[in-house]
């Protein structure tokens, strides 16, 4: 955008010292979240006597991954889980951004509503939203499955969407977008050449964010999954008899998995982006 | 508006018309919808069948090819490779009737909260067999008559190998609609190294040497017993006038600091970690802890008594496959196929012959031995069966006398 | 032309989430919370009535609950933003070309279900674990200290579990803030304390409110950390909601207790963004 190639200014990169502060203290926080996970992936090999995962060290073994995906229910739960998860993320994200968009742009009749609405979403206690949408499919006669968890997931990920991709837009310059319509761009143009590639980074963060949410949830899927198993059902069910290890080398491989998934973004964003 | 739009637009329509009962229609928008809920709620709305005769209706089934299990995850024999469970294939080759085995029941409240509303709103769960732990869901879903009568002349094998401890429940007498897959004690499971000595006896719960370090359990079904039992009352016949003295010293317990948690399965990673030396506990779960490598762990039963509870296979209305259904009933009721599930689950088997054949023909005699999943009969003696509730009245009592010291 | 489609641009916009919501989510809540007026019980079914009993109970016979869950919540959020900050702050201003793999590393631990992260953090903390043992063994914690099973591991976990909520709407605020506006104070002589509170902190403000209302909101309704972490007397409103609910079957008083819940969220909400105007500085930003 701006033409000027001047040094940056001192305040941008404050001092050395400040920055490597807070770059210390984000590796910190990053490990913070991975340390229960690193305790996961320590134990999934372990060794697991009576087919249940134990929490102290007996004996080093890969014979865990060599049955990874010996409990077919497990592995199905597990499928469903990331299908769900992916899908009503970015089915959210794709309703949300429009709501996003006209909330932090516009005044209309019936706004204060919407923000009521979405707060509400948001504030719904997990039995009330999974019961009443219980009772709707009851009532409706649609058969409990994949496609109920899907819409209720949809449900309760939409609010949190908007959240995110509205803080997005709300700082916004919506005189691109209008000088982008003077110019005779119609809107849809206007959108995706100026907007869209604005407001990504929020789109991203809500998808993220939808999936966190949707992969961990326990209670309004129990009430909406009829026969169908989640990776969280099947987890917090086996509780009583005790883990099977393959719980710990599956979330391993979703681990491992997102891992990869950062480094390659590593590489291609060295190799496409140039020095700035 | 296309055709499909036009149903589904009937359908929300009846949704609130059919639903809402005829003198709340001229109620507000808000009021008829919540009686619209409400009418899902409420027992026996549109029943797709109310059966009455059920011995004509088990005359009218007919055999099938198949059914469909619900059960808890990992309560049932898994074969080396994982994948598959022997016993159901046994079951497959001998009868043909194939089993659509799903580990769907996390827990008895939220299976209940799925299920319920299904039955009555009339329609099927699409389970033939479910099992489901002696309390007040069971309760529930005997009252509503959501359970079909067994047709016990087609399970032989119960009245020949179930054991006293199974047969003629307080909560289902002369098993007309449920019959036990598994059962368990909760006692007490301590760390000897850390409690320094053992543990004999319920008043062991309310030891200040050990305070902070005791654990209770958060299920007030299990709890409150405890506290009678502590008193000498049997819980089985107790009565409200009990229920309040028992609350009364389980709250001074935790006035006192003893207790570090009321907890739910979670007790048992506690109990391994060391940071309860002493809890309630179900023996199953002390003997998985043992083979898992925590050998220090012990279950005792206390010299008051301990609770027993029961999971029990029950057919619900609706269910499309009962014939099959119990047949699978009396081909577990025998020694072998018993004894090979109870190999792998090693909770209580309702079978006590199968001991025999864990110990000679499997040849387990850790498990065969083990008075955790064989209790000896002084042991069974001393357990105490779960009230069972009449009404929901009853049932509320006790939650309201009980919950306030988990919740407070 | 142009100003019609612009004026009915927002209800287009906002149609397709509206409709969704109405259907899946508007008219089955109201339903279920119009059961806070219902009287009966689960067996003999319920009937409507016109008497608010079940608020008046609910709202007396759980004040505790209700104050814990708020002082809790509270707590939790103020010390997620304060922790959160500073990590969106450093990877939106110096992430360079890695921002997105570092929030991606920090969303990382959250695809692992809460059942394995709970039982993980009661391994790493248990009162003679790797973490605490050796400290006691040391002299620097006393004998019989324990985290487990206090209102401080519920506060830990809640922040644990908000930490990659909080970080997100910061991030996606600050990222977008222009770097000429602090170039700008800085050439006009402020210090960088001066610059980031006069310009960054309030053009962030649209995030922190998002991630307040995202991390405020769910926390206080929290049940599963005071469930697995908590200790006698850390009982939240949520678990009491989950007890009517399950448990009691006590439906009106769930939906009642749900109703005041929400209510009294809405209400501090509504505090928040009157105390640090929050609407003005999106209107002003929009």
């Amino acid at each position: 955008m701006s033409t000027t190639v001047s040094p940056l200014p001192s305040a941008y990169k404050p001092s050395r010292l400040g920055e490597r502060i807070l770059a210390c203290f984000t590796w910190a926080m990053i490990i913070y979240t991975m340390l229960p996970i690193a305790v996961m992936v320590v134990f999934s090999f372990n060794y697991a006597p009576a087919g249940r995962i134990a929490l102290h060290w007996l004996h080093f073994t890969i014979a865990n991954y060599g049955d990874a995906f010996a409990i077919q229910d497990l592995t199905g739960a597990l499928i469903h889980s990331l299908e769900v998860a992916i899908g009503s993320a970015v089915i959210s994200s794709i309703l949300g951004t429009p709501l996003a968009l006209a909330l932090a742009r516009y005044r209309f009749w019936g706004k204060s509503a919407t923000d009521i609405v979405i707060f509400a979403d948001i504030a719904a206690p997990a039995v009330v939203v999974g019961s009443s949408l219980l009772s709707l499919f009851l009532a409706l006669n649609l058969p409990r499955g994949l496609l109920t968890i899907f819409i209720a997931h949809i449900a309760f990920n939409l609010a949190f969407a908007v959240v995110v991709i509205r803080a997005r837009v709300s700082g916004l310059d919506g005189a691109l977008d209008r000088a982008a319509a003077d110019l005779g761009a119609p809107p849809w143009v206007a959108f995706w050449k100026v907007t869209f590639p604005l407001i990504l980074p929020g789109i991203v963060g809500a998808c993220m964010l939808c999936f966190m949410l949707s992969i961990d949830d326990l209670i309004i899927t129990t009430f909406v999954a009829g026969q169908t198993l989640t990776f969280p059902l099947w987890v917090y069910g086996a509780v009583k008899v005790g883990i099977p290890p393959q719980v710990f080398v599956l979330s391993t491989f979703i681990f491992t998995g997102g891992v990869v998934l950062a480094l390659i973004n590593v590489a291609v964003s060295h190799r496409r982006q140039a020095p700035v | 508006m296309s055709q499909d739009d036009q149903n589904a637009g009937d359908r929300l329509q009846a949704f609130y018309r059919g639903l809402t009962q005829p003198r709340l229609t001229r109620q507000n928008f808000l009021r008829g919808s919540g009686a619209a809920l409400m009418a899902a709620l409420a027992p026996q709305i549109a029943q797709a069948e109310t059966v009455t005769d059920w011995a004509a209706w088990w005359a009218k089934q007919k055999p099938t090819k198949e059914f469909v299990f619900a059960n808890w995850p990992l309560y049932i024999d898994v074969d080396s490779d994982g994948k598959t469970h022997p016993t159901l294939n046994a079951f497959t080759k001998q009868t043909g009737i194939k089993v659509k085995y799903q580990e769907v029941i996390q827990d008895d409240p939220s299976f209940y909260a799925k299920i319920a509303p299904v039955l009555k709103s009339g329609q099927a769960t699409g389970y033939d067999l479910m099992v489901i732990t002696d309390g007040w869901y069971l309760t529930e879903l005997l009252l509503q008559k959501f359970l079909v009568p067994l047709w016990r002349e087609k399970v032989p094998n119960f009245d020949k190998y179930a054991g006293p401890s199974v047969v003629n429940p307080p909560y289902d007498p002369g098993n007309k609609h449920s019959m036990v897959w598994q059962s368990g004690l909760t006692g007490i499971g301590y760390n000897p190294k850390l409690t320094k000595r053992e543990i004999t006896s319920i008043d062991d719960l309310w030891d200040p040497a050990f305070a902070g370090h005791i654990g209770m359990f958060s299920d007030v079904t299990e709890l409150g017993p405890f506290g009678m039992m502590k008193l000498g009352i049997n819980p089985t016949t107790s009565t409200p006038a009990d229920w309040e003295k028992a609350a009364a010293i389980l709250q001074e317990q935790k006035a006192k600091g003893l207790v570090r948690q009321y907890y739910d399965q979670s007790y048992i990673t506690a109990l391994e970690n060391g940071d309860i030396w002493v809890c309630m506990a179900w023996s199953g779960d002390i003997y998985q802890a043992n083979s898992k490598g925590y050998k220090d762990l012990k279950f005792v039963v206390p010299k008051e008594g301990c609770n027993i509870w029961h999971d029990n296979m029950c057919i619900p209305v609706g269910a499309k496959n009962p014939l099959s259904a119990l047949e699978w009933m009396n081909y577990y009721y025998t020694p072998e196929v018993c004894g090979l599930v109870e190999d792998y689950v090693n909770y209580i088997c309702p079978v006590p012959a199968a001991k025999d054949y864990i110990l000679n023909v499997i040849k387990d005699p850790a498990v065969a031995n083990s008075p955790l999943v064989f209790p000896p009969e002084s042991e069974l003696a001393r357990a105490h069966e779960f009230r069972a509730f009449k009404n929901y009245a009853e049932y509320q009592k006790w939650i309201n006398t009980f919950n306030p010291i988990v919740q407070g | 032309m142009r100003q019609l489609r612009g004026k009915l641009a927002p209800y287009l916009l906002s149609l397709p989430s509206w409709v969704y919501l109405l259907v899946f989510f508007l008219i089955p809540l109201a339903s279920m919370l119009g059961m806070a007026l219902a009287v009966g019980d689960p067996l003999s079914g319920y009937t409507m009535s016109d008497n608010f009993q079940e608020f008046v109970a609910a709202f007396t016979g759980y004040e505790d609950a209700f104050a814990r869950s708020f002082w809790y919540g509270t707590a939790s959020t103020v010390i997620t933003l304060s922790v959160a900050y500073p990590v969106a702050y450093w990877i939106a201003f110096y992430g360079g070309r890695h921002k997105s793999t570092y929030l991606f590393l920090i969303m990382l631990p959250f695809f692992v279900s809460f059942v394995i992260r709970v039982l993980a953090w009661e391994f790493i903390l248990s009162d003679q674990g790797f973490l605490f043992g050796p400290l006691k063994e040391l002299g620097l914690l006393p004998r019989n200290f324990h985290l487990l099973s206090t209102q401080w591991a519920v506060i830990g976990g809640l922040v644990y579990n908000s930490f990659a909520y909080y970080v997100l709407p910061l991030y996606v605020v600050l990222e977008k803030i222009d770097r000429r506006l602090v170039r700008a104070a800085n050439d006009l002589y402020a210090s960088p304390a001066t610059a980031f509170m006069k310009i960054i902190l309030p053009l962030s403000a649209p995030g922190v409110f998002a991630g307040f209302l995202l991390v405020f909101v769910t926390n206080v309704g929290d049940f599963v950390n005071a469930a697995l972490l908590g200790g006698p007397g850390t009982y939240m409103i949520g678990n009491i909601i989950q007890d009517s609910y399950f448990e009691n079957q006590d439906y009106p008083m769930a939906a009642a207790l749900s109703s005041i819940l929400m209510l009294m969220l809405m209400i501090a909400i509504l505090l928040y963004s009157k105390v640090f105007g929050t609407d003005t500085i999106q209107e002003y930003a929009a």
